[in-house]
């Protein structure tokens, strides 16, 4: 049973696995992925699939840019946005991408002849969120926090009322529908209880996904962002990063070079249960209503 | 990217127009009319005990089979719904207060178990103390059955739902009490009806006034006010207003109360119905998550400008 405690709904909780009630239990895990340095090679939706024998979801043709696996869902755990950007100009920045003997001041829209174009890649993953509204909604507890810190389902609980899906603020967890049951990413739980790396960290080339100790993590990409600003690249943001947000930060969280909503991630994303409070409190306060309501329909003269 | 360009109004940007919610997986028709079917159940248990204590045999029959049989099709609606509706006892594994569909099972459940006693007992005539003590305890269970429904899709990232989760449950408690009031109406004569009459009335009055507030929402409000939603949102709002007047012009007419209870009970179908579809349009259209979270971070650089 879950104690409604204001910080286990809500804030700042340094320690999720701990409230959870693993008492010993190693470092919280996540992903810092550095969308600066993604290629867009897919490896990691490829690995994902491979690794957790995930099953196909279709194979559309979308247009949207090299596009087609369009969103996170129940068979797809990590899912690469391609955005191509109009820009005035194309600033010629080095994001310190491992290069070969390209030449020097290269930028990637003027070489490849596109310039006018930004693109921008990301790949996309659930977020593990320290308030996880999935794992708060669930009413079976088929959804449960790792001692790893992280959000899992378990498939042999799970009875697919779908309450998850609705629940989560980044619309990541979906219901496989010839299964019935709902389904997302597991940050590779069984690697993890082997000391592995995730699959799609491990297939990564350019370590866009970097896998670590959450404390760890948040650090690099504070060095990151502080060197790309130096840079100049201004338009470098973390989002997730911040323990204080509306989900108490993400397990998995991202450096960016455009606002959220570009690559389809809310801006400002909040855990629904942070109300479940004042949701209650209506609830009880209405039917105390009906009860009101019910009563006075009797009391008066007979008719 | 830039997207929806035929919608002219505010600026937003998004990835190609794509939700950036899923959109809730419960099946329509299940879902809503488990919202309608838990509202009808809830206050018919309370107009079934509230007829047994005041001597109103008629009503009492009407209503505690409307309570016992709404929570019967509800639970059937509700294991429907599931993925894998064999796995429907999981929902009793574990209790959660997070968890409005946890808690919700807690009380569909015993209230299932305690109107189907009441009204065995009462179309039996058997165990008529315990049977007594059953429709106690439905009463007990109904009210809170009627308006947790609100609860489960306030409890959502869906911004339709989300931000109306102070008002909805009011209107939940007066759809409910409105559909069991009706329902008693049209089956029961007006002779022992008075206190349905003014049960659904008194519904009506607190589901227009409460959905009266969720309507003026803004950006937010805005799939209950557009499309098939919207307009069943207006059909619901008409038909109360309708067997309101109805209620109160005609009097002890036998033919004006039935008229009256069938339109209360389309009035409270149709809010549901309205009230779910709305949801999820405002799952489907970026816009709705985007714009709001926008607002809410420019709101808070700017007070955290105001301090410095």
């Amino acid at each position: 049973m879950t104690t409604p405690l204001d910080s286990s709904l809500w804030g700042r909780l340094d320690d999720p696995a701990a409230d959870a009630g693993h008492t010993e239990h190693p470092k919280r895990k996540g992903f810092f992925t550095d969308t600066s340095v993604c290629i867009g090679c897919k490896a990691c939706e490829v690995a994902c699939k491979e690794w957790n024998q995930v099953p196909d979801d279709g194979f559309l043709l979308t247009g949207m840019s090299y596009d087609n696996s369009q969103e996170l869902g129940a068979s797809t755990w990590r899912h690469v946005a391609f955005v191509e950007k109009p820009i005035d100009v194309a600033p010629p920045v080095d994001l310190g991408m491992p290069s070969l003997g390209a030449p020097p001041g290269d930028d990637q829209g003027a070489a490849s002849g596109d310039s006018g174009i930004r693109w921008l890649m990301s790949s996309d993953v659930c977020k593990h969120c320290t308030h996880a509204a999935c794992l708060d909604v669930c009413p079976t507890g088929a959804l449960f926090r790792t001692e790893f810190g992280t959000v899992v389902v378990q498939p042999d609980v799970c009875n697919g009322c779908g309450y998850c899906v609705p629940a989560c603020p980044y619309g990541v967890i979906d219901v496989r529908p010839d299964d019935g049951r709902a389904f997302k990413c597991t940050l590779c739980y069984d690697r993890l209880k082997d000391d592995q790396t995730p699959a799609c960290a491990q297939a990564c080339p350019t370590e866009s996904i970097q896998f670590g100790d959450l404390d760890e993590l948040r650090e690099r990409a504070d060095q990151r962002l502080a060197e790309l600003h130096e840079k100049g690249v201004d338009v470098a943001r973390l989002y997730g990063r911040d323990p204080d947000d509306g989900v108490g930060g993400d397990g998995a969280f991202f450096l960016l070079l455009d606002e959220p909503e570009v690559y389809g991630l809310p801006p400002d994303p909040v855990v629904t249960t942070r109300d479940i409070g004042s949701v209650w409190r209506h609830v009880g306060a209405a039917a105390g209503a009906l009860v009101a309501l019910g009563v006075a329909s009797f009391v008066g003269r007979r008719r | 990217m830039r997207e929806r360009s035929m919608v002219p109004e505010p600026e937003f940007e998004s990835y190609y127009g794509r939700p950036i919610l899923k959109q809730p997986t419960w099946k329509t028709p299940d879902v809503p009319l488990y919202l309608f079917l838990g509202g009808l159940a809830g206050g018919s248990a309370l107009l079934a005990e509230g007829a047994a204590l005041t001597g109103r045999p008629e009503l009492e029959r009407v209503a505690r089979l409307a309570a016992a049989g709404g929570a019967a099709a509800g639970t059937v609606a509700l294991v429907h719904d599931l993925g894998r509706p064999e796995r429907f006892l999981n929902m009793l594994r574990v209790f959660k207060p997070t968890s409005p569909l946890s808690v919700g099972s807690f009380i569909l459940a015993p209230f299932s178990g305690l109107a189907t006693a009441a009204a065995a007992s009462h179309l039996t005539g058997r165990l008529p103390r315990l049977g007594r003590l059953a429709g106690l305890g439905a009463a007990a269970f109904g009210p809170p059955l009627a308006t947790y429904t609100a609860a489960l899709i306030a409890n959502t990232a869906v911004p339709a739902w989300h931000e109306a989760h102070r008002e909805l449950p009011f209107v939940f408690a007066g759809s409910g009490a409105q559909a069991a009031g009706g329902l008693a109406m049209m089956l029961v004569s007006t002779s022992e009806a008075g206190p349905a009459r003014r049960m659904a009335l008194a519904g009506a009055a607190i589901e227009i006034l409460a959905a009266e507030r969720v309507l003026g929402k803004g950006l937010v409000a805005e799939p209950y006010h557009v499309g098939r939603p919207g307009r069943m949102m207006k059909l619901a709002r008409r038909a109360t207003t309708v067997a309101a007047a109805l209620t109160v012009v005609g009097g002890r007419s036998r033919v004006a109360s039935a008229l009256a209870g069938a339109t209360y009970l389309s009035a409270s179908l149709a809010t549901r119905f309205g009230i779910f579809g709305a949801g999820l349009a405002s799952a489907k259209d970026p816009k709705y998550v985007v714009i709001p979270q926008k607002e809410r971070l420019a709101r808070r650089a700017a007070a955290a400008s105001a301090t410095h």
